[in-house]
């Protein structure tokens, strides 16, 4: 075994965990917080449905980005839903045999690699040249778009440019899902793409990205408009009986 | 008239968005409390504290085990920017700090750097700040230059509302003695007297006997407004400024004289005397529920079987949104009624049934136009569907009077821009931003004032009705275009017809 893949398997493992301990212990925190009041922004569902539906919508077509900006919507949206099905197409790297639904949108993943690219490039157009948005922005938020670009350039370089032995990634990928040491192949660009996309998920708990599991809990979108029907009193602010 | 810049109308529905002028209303603050009586009276310190930072962060970790909103919201943006051009504070005034981002980033700076890894370890990079005295002032300049009227949770991705930052930023600066005048002295009084403006209960009484004589001696019907009767049908809660100020006294003339029509028993309450409730706006819950429950012991005390809530716009946020669940249940009251009921839910309702008597033409010498109140139009509902609260409000105009137009869609329903004097921001001190807060309001205004000769402003909130009395003239409108739903109602119904 080579020290590459020790510290490639090392890496791999602790940013899992990572990632799914942060993720994990922040969605208890938000779980558990109580929502005193009903707060949702109206107009809004009388139903647990309709809640649903709404954040459905916000989700998979950010219905109040759309609302807001259009251009902002469209570069945000190309980039999620480009990212969406990359994500999904990288999951043959960690099964076999690799599901059908996998195998079909490979095609629309590989290229979605080129919307991930242009929609992050318009995003930092933007941030850099709308004097407003460039006031709002903290140096990690200009690092946050350098990351996902050189994630997204490296992964499609490989893709197209220069491949690199993707049977033996995939084996190196299945064999630290059933802790087997199989060799990484030691192609520059692959580590690149591996150590970036490993810091991704490293800060994810750690940053904004916390907006993934957080807009499951905003209850300015996930509350149903029944406070007039329904008390929802939390346990601090009972009277004491 | 004024000695600061008054923003210039245009030709078109929706103002431009400004260049942003870095640090343009730091200076603007409103006066802090320097009678520690009004601060203690609501369980705050008197004055600010010596250890101020550490207490400050210790509510701060507080509010964020109370509260779901405040971890979620400071977690979770991604400064996209979708909201940095939606406050119209920022539209009227070009201070970035009226951004709703760069607003919520003065708590999330504090927030980043004592409660989370990436702002102890890395402070610049992620934008984090020590909790210094700059700071604290910039806290008190720009969360007192919110009027929490959530059109920024509208445009979020994520439905951050800066509203809930900004409560819980003055819930932490009351935590240490840092109190706005304004706010606390009138809640203070609310608590205590029963009302915002503390009037003793002979004072009312007197208001509404000159007000039951104006009413007879204007339509010739002796018109009651009953004050603390037991055993009446309808508890109608109201705010105080309807008392007294005008033109919010014409609405409660229009109350009255529904309720005269219907023939429905209703009194009004010397103890419970106030619908407004200023706790909300400093996010204290436990002051809400003092302030409320007066309301609620009110009720029981003259034992009503319904709750109706007269023209204000936080007040229904409070009742509609807070009440079942700060002082309810409501099992005492009849359970054939929403609880609490707006007021114009009740009149629509009667209108529906044919109950009342309008007669159009007489308000022909007005083309109405109607402003969605924030905490309505984003906070709570009316009737049975969700944006009743627009409809509603709408149909009793359009049942009081021939000439109706809205304001450009995008200044409406829940888009509506707010007033310019909400969340605790209606004193004095604060003119410079009042004025230039109402400039989209006001534009739109304009723009259906040339192309439809509207000279009726109709708004069923209190705090709208004065802030617009006093800011319309600074943009060449007349003072006297604002006034309630319930104004028109009052001028078309027909007394005398139907009783
Ligand atoms: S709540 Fe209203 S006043 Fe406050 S930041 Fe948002 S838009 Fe501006
Ligand atoms: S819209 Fe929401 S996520 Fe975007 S910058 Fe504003 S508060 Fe942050």
């Amino acid at each position: 075994m080579t020290v590459v893949t020790l510290l490639y398997a090392l890496l791999f493992y602790a940013a899992t965990a990572i990632l799914t301990i942060g993720v994990v212990r922040r969605v208890v925190i938000y779980a558990r917080s109580p929502a005193p009041l009903r707060i949702v922004t109206m107009p809004a569902p009388l139903t647990y449905t309709g809640v649903v539906l709404r954040m459905v919508r916000e989700v998979v077509f950010f219905e109040s980005l759309f609302k807001s900006t259009k251009w902002t919507w469209l570069f945000g949206w190309l980039f999620h839903m480009c990212l969406a099905l990359v994500l999904m197409r990288h999951i043959r790297y960690f099964q076999e045999p690799v599901w059908l639904g996998v195998q079909i949108i490979q095609p629309l993943g590989k290229y979605a690699a080129f919307g991930m690219i242009a929609g992050l490039l318009a995003l930092a157009v933007r941030r850099v040249c709308v004097e407003r948005v460039r006031y709002i922005t903290a140096p990690s938020d200009r690092a946050m778009l350098l990351l996902l670009l050189a994630i997204a350039i490296s992964g499609a370089s490989m893709t197209f440019l220069m491949h690199t032995d993707i049977v033996a990634v995939k084996s190196f990928f299945l064999g630290l899902m059933y802790f087997e040491w199989r060799p990484l192949p030691a192609d520059p660009l692959l580590l690149l793409h591996l150590t970036l996309v490993a810091t991704l998920m490293i800060i994810f708990p750690l940053s904004k990205l916390l907006h993934v599991p957080g807009v499951f809990f905003s209850p300015t979108r996930n509350q149903v408009d029944d406070a007039r029907e329904k008390r929802h009193v939390a346990a601090w602010a009972r009277d004491p009986a | 008239m004024a000695d600061f810049d008054v923003p210039v109308l245009g030709d078109y529905p929706i103002c431009p968005v400004p260049a942003i002028k870095p640090d343009a209303m730091k200076g603007l603050k409103p006066f802090a409390v320097n009678n520690p009586a009004h601060n203690t009276a609501l369980g705050f310190p008197g004055a600010l504290v010596d250890n101020w930072e550490e207490v400050a962060v210790a509510k701060m970790r507080e509010l964020l085990g109370k509260y779901r909103s405040l971890q979620v919201f400071l977690d979770s943006c991604v400064k996209c920017g979708s909201c940095t051009d939606k406050c119209h504070y920022f539209i009227g005034t070009g201070d970035p700090r009226n951004m709703p981002v760069a607003r919520q980033d003065l708590m999330r700076q504090i927030y980043r750097r004592y409660f989370t890894a990436a702002g102890k370890y890395l402070p610049k990079l992620v934008d984090a700040k020590d909790f210094t005295r700059e700071v604290l002032d910039d806290w008190y300049s720009y969360y007192h230059q919110c009027s929490q009227c959530r059109r920024c949770s509208v445009y979020c991705p994520f439905g951050i509302d800066t509203a809930e930052i900004s409560m819980a930023a003055r819930e932490i600066m009351d935590a240490i003695g840092l109190g706005q005048k304004y706010t606390n002295e009138i809640l203070g009084k609310n608590i205590k007297i029963g009302n915002n403006l503390g009037l003793p209960p002979p004072a009312i009484r007197n208001t509404l006997d000159g007000i039951e004589e104006d009413v007879e001696d204007d339509t010739g019907v002796v018109v009651r407004f009953p004050l603390d009767v037991k055993g009446a049908d309808v508890l109608l809660v109201t705010p105080s400024a309807d008392f007294f100020a005008e033109p919010h006294i014409d609405g409660l003339i229009g109350y009255g004289k529904v309720f005269h029509q219907a023939g429905i028993s209703w009194t009004l309450s010397s103890y419970a005397s106030e619908g407004a409730n200023f706790a909300m706006f400093i996010g204290s819950y436990s002051n809400m529920k003092r302030a409320a429950m007066r309301i609620r012991d009110a009720a029981r005390e003259l034992g009503v079987k319904r709750i109706v809530v007269g023209e204000c716009g936080h007040a229904w946020r409070v009742a509609y949104s807070f009440w079942n669940t700060i002082i309810g249940p409501f099992d005492f009251l009849d359970p054939k009624y929403p609880v609490p009921q707006h007021i114009c839910e009740f009149t629509n309702d009667l209108i529906r049934r044919g109950a009342l008597n309008l007669d159009k033409s007489a308000n022909d010498h007005r083309v109405v136009t109607f402003h969605d109140s924030c905490n309505v139009a984003r906070a709570s509902r009316m009737g049975q569907v969700p944006g009743g609260q627009y409809t509603i409000p709408r149909d009793i105009i359009k049942a009081s009077c021939n000439r109706f137009v809205d304001m450009a869609s995008g200044t409406i329903h829940d888009q509506t821009f707010c007033c310019g004097g909400g969340g605790g921001l209606l004193t004095d001190d604060l003119m410079p931003l009042r004025v230039k807060g109402a400039y989209p309001r006001m534009q739109a205004l304009r723009q259906v004032q040339e192309e439809h000769g509207v000279n009726y402003l109709a708004a069923i909130c209190a705090i709208c009705k004065s802030q617009f009395s006093k800011v319309l003239p600074y943009y060449k409108f007349d003072r006297d275009m604002i006034g309630g739903v319930h104004q028109l109602v009052s001028t078309a119904i027909q007394l005398g017809t139907k009783e």
